[in-house]
């Protein structure tokens, strides 16, 4: 398999959903209206939550500095809406904790323009000026996990950015977010890849794009005639799970392997979703800070799915009633992919900015009959991308015998769900991983002297 | 929402599932082999029936007895104990006595399984563990062969032997009484042929003698993406050369490689047996040494030993060799290769 992934545009290992993008793959993105109440977290980013720079009751326009960065890796936030400062208190977030939040409520008068100016052109801007700029505008990795996306930016000393690498794998099933940002949105795409890719000091940008979507693949390439300056190439990827996954998708595109622990830009790459590659350009021609996303709502508990752009801290709530709510056969929803997502308790909790999903699924899709004793089929070691042995694992976290996890590298798992998915004794391999990981690090090892 | 707020699941990610699970599996193992089984059926007639229902019978009862009360049915239907009645009656000989049938299902579940923990625990494959009790238990009955009958209208003549009393002499062999291809090239340099053993008209085991169709349901399987095939391969391999080289320096003696694969119980100890994923090693380079150590212990025996099978025991020691494959093969993990 290893020495097959060199002829195909692929890595080895993993599964094949099926991809369930049929029920959203054509429907053109539409807007979802302003509701009456947002909740934007503070902490809705990998890393240090932003600081809040508005009170209670003052009035804010959309688009305006609501929260600033509390750190280097932290980022802003902006108003989602015109309206007024509520309150800013502890609010029910996806994962269920209570976060500190500001809560706005909508000015139902206003015309929510956005009346910002654009800002310097990026051209004139030093490295420097631009990850100031980006980190004012509050973006972040689009695809799900949030990482303020001016960190990667800020090469070490010594360091050089070769390629930049454009993730439109897609590869987690249902979601077709990004999927119509390529299609509708192909200029921008093309557009933010060269403003990053020169501002990096790049020579040249890939856009991977899974191969089960044609239509992106095509829209890019007709864009890309208009421009044929660009250094930009589009792979067309094998469709298989989980090839947006960063490290795969790198081996995919560039055949090469990055060392555990170390990061893209070790090898000189530096990889960006597509959703936060069009948020760059948006910032650069219009001056629009990330104040809304794409999410698509999809899943058979859901009637009428539909591809939208969502205001942050909208709830969960607003946006399935704008797509007629929840079925009868509904039973969960996952926020994210059906692989990766978290499932959420209420309704009430806000979209936010790495919010890709929301997905219904019913009792065909969440009935867990019953689990059978594991029979070392070695299903999931052929699934596992990162080729390590989850049933090993999934064995030591079911008898706690944390520390034993860490000798089979257990911290290098990105918990795609690959294994889960593959076991035929339906064990929860990446639930327990996620138990093993998270005592280990509640409770680090000590370093062997 | 316009209905009554529903109440909401937290089943953590991933949702979806590819979708075989073990009863699956082990279905589509049960039907993999059912064209040889009812070959056998055809060639040696109601015995071959009687034998394979009392070796099942043997298995469930056993799996029954020794399960708790609570996880019996889910035990029971996970269809475990079928396919291992299922396979060891199809190694035994038609005309075997009823009640050693139902012994060695006992044995199969009880010493190869239950003793173990249960299904994923055993180190041993269960039915070969039972093949292995009988052959050394009752070495007469078990070595005692009989020409395929063939044909609808000896289905229902039972051999004499089949209902003999637990614990009583075994009726004298009648005339259709033969020696299997194995015992014929072994004693008498003898080769059988080709035909003959490739479709199972000669005189075995009851399910192993048609090596087509036993290839035909592993070609299933391997449809369903329901079987390892890197052990049958590396199996027929390793068991190939081995036979070339020694047909080679002594054709006289030694057979030859389409005479190795299709004889005995190559195919169904290869496709069938070896496979079982308890037993066999967890990853793709374990899976190749695994059936290479098992095609070369086959020639080894079969040629050089004093019986003329081989591939009961050739598995038997790759199985105990199972933990410590794994242990040396275990996968070089992303990103630490270097």
């Amino acid at each position: 398999m290893r020495l097959l992934s060199i002829f195909t545009n692929s890595f080895a290992h993993g599964v094949h959903p099926a991809h369930h993008k049929g029920q959203t793959e054509n429907l053109a993105i539409q807007r979802v209206p302003f509701g009456s109440r947002f909740v934007m977290p503070l902490g809705q980013h990998i890393g240090i939550p932003a600081l809040a720079v508005v009170k209670k009751g003052d009035k804010v326009r959309r688009g305006q500095l609501i929260a600033k960065a509390g750190g280097f890796v932290s980022t802003a936030l902006h108003s989602p809406v015109t309206g007024t400062i509520s309150e800013i208190s502890p609010q029910r977030t996806i994962d269920g904790s209570f976060k500190e939040s500001i809560v706005i409520k909508a000015d139902p008068f206003s015309s929510q323009r956005i009346d910002s100016t654009p800002p310097a052109a990026w051209e004139k801007l030093s490295l420097e000026e631009f990850i100031q700029t980006v980190q004012q505008a509050g973006i972040v990795g689009m695809g799900g996990a949030a990482f303020p996306s001016h960190v990667k930016y800020s090469i070490p000393e010594g360091a050089q950015i070769d390629d930049l690498l454009i993730n439109g794998a897609e590869c987690e099933p249902y979601l077709t977010n990004d999927h119509r940002l390529m299609v509708e949105r192909a200029e921008a795409v093309i557009d933010g890849s060269e403003i990053l890719r020169q501002k990096l000091g790049a020579k040249q940008a890939t856009i991977g794009v899974e191969k089960n979507k044609p239509e992106a693949i095509k829209t890019l390439q007709d864009a890309l005639r208009q421009r044929p300056s660009a250094p930009i190439k589009i792979a067309a990827l094998e469709v298989k799970y989980p090839q947006g996954a960063e490290k795969m998708l790198i081996q995919s595109v560039y055949k090469r392997e990055i060392p555990a622990g170390a990061l893209p830009r070790d090898i000189g790459v530096a990889v960006n979703n597509v959703g936060t590659i069009v948020a760059i350009a948006d910032l650069f021609s219009q001056g629009m800070p990330l104040i809304e996303r794409i999410v698509t709502v999809s899943g058979p508990g859901i009637d009428r799915p539909a591809n939208l752009t969502v205001p942050l801290g909208t709830s969960v709530r607003d946006v399935l009633e704008f797509c007629g709510g929840l079925n009868d056969k509904s039973r969960e929803i996952i926020m994210g992919g059906p692989m990766m997502g978290f499932p959420i308790a209420s309704l009430d909790v806000p979209i936010l900015k790495g919010s890709s999903g929301i997905l219904a699924f019913t009792a065909k899709e969440t009935a867990r009959p019953h689990e059978y004793p594991c029979i070392r089929c070695g299903r999931c070691l052929e699934a596992c991308p990162y080729f390590l042995n989850p049933s090993r694992l999934a064995l030591l976290s079911r008898n706690r015998r944390y520390e034993e996890t860490a000798e089979y590298h257990i911290m290098d798992c990105v918990e795609c769900g690959a294994c889960s998915y593959a076991c035929p004794s339906n064990i929860p391999i990446s639930q327990l991983i996620r138990t093993a990981k998270n005592n280990l690090k509640q409770h680090p090892l000590e370093e062997a002297a | 929402m316009n209905r009554s707020e529903p109440e909401l699941l937290l089943q953590s990610a991933p949702l979806l599932r590819e979708g075989l699970t073990i009863p699956t599996a082990m279905r589509d193992v049960i039907i993999a082999l059912l064209p040889a089984l009812l070959a056998g059926f055809w060639y040696f007639g109601i015995s071959a029936l009687l034998v394979v229902i009392a070796s099942i019978l043997g298995c469930v009862m056993t799996e029954w007895i020794f399960t708790d009360k609570q996880k019996r049915m889910i035990a029971l239907s996970d269809g475990s104990a079928i396919l291992t009645g299922l396979l060891l009656g199809m190694t035994l000989p038609p005309a075997l006595p009823l009640w050693m049938a139902w012994i060695g299902g006992v044995v199969a579940i009880g010493l190869g399984k239950v003793i173990w923990g249960g299904l994923g625990g055993n180190l041993f494959n269960p039915a070969i563990v039972g093949r292995a009790f009988l052959l050394g238990t009752f070495p007469i009955a078990m070595t005692t062969w009989n020409l395929a009958k063939g044909g609808t209208d000896n289905f229902f003549n039972l051999y004499p032997s089949t209902f003999t009393a637990p614990f009583m002499q075994v009726a004298p062999t009648d005339a259709m009484s033969a020696a299997t291809p194995l015992g014929l090239m072994k004693f008498e340099q003898v080769d059988t042929e080709i035909f003959s053993l490739m479709f199972g008209n000669t005189s075995g085991s009851l399910g192993e003698t048609s090596g087509i169709l036993l290839m035909v349901g592993g070609l299933y399987l391997l449809l369903r993406r329901a079987l390892e095939w890197r052990i049958p391969l590396a199996i027929f391999i390793s068991a190939g050369l081995f036979t070339l080289m020694l047909h080679t320096i002594d054709p006289a003696r030694f057979p030859d490689i389409h005479f190795t694969l299709f004889s005995g119980g190559m195919m169904l100890g290869a496709i069938y047996m070896a496979t079982d994923p308890v037993t066999s090693p967890l990853t793709t380079k374990g899976a190749w040494i695994f059936g290479s150590g098992v095609g070369v212990l086959i020639v080894l025996i079969r040629n050089f030993g004093g019986l003329p099978e081989g591939v009961l025991y050739a598995i038997l020691f790759m199985n105990a060799a199972t933990p410590l494959i794994n242990r040396y093969t275990q996968p070089k993990v992303f990103g630490r290769r270097g």
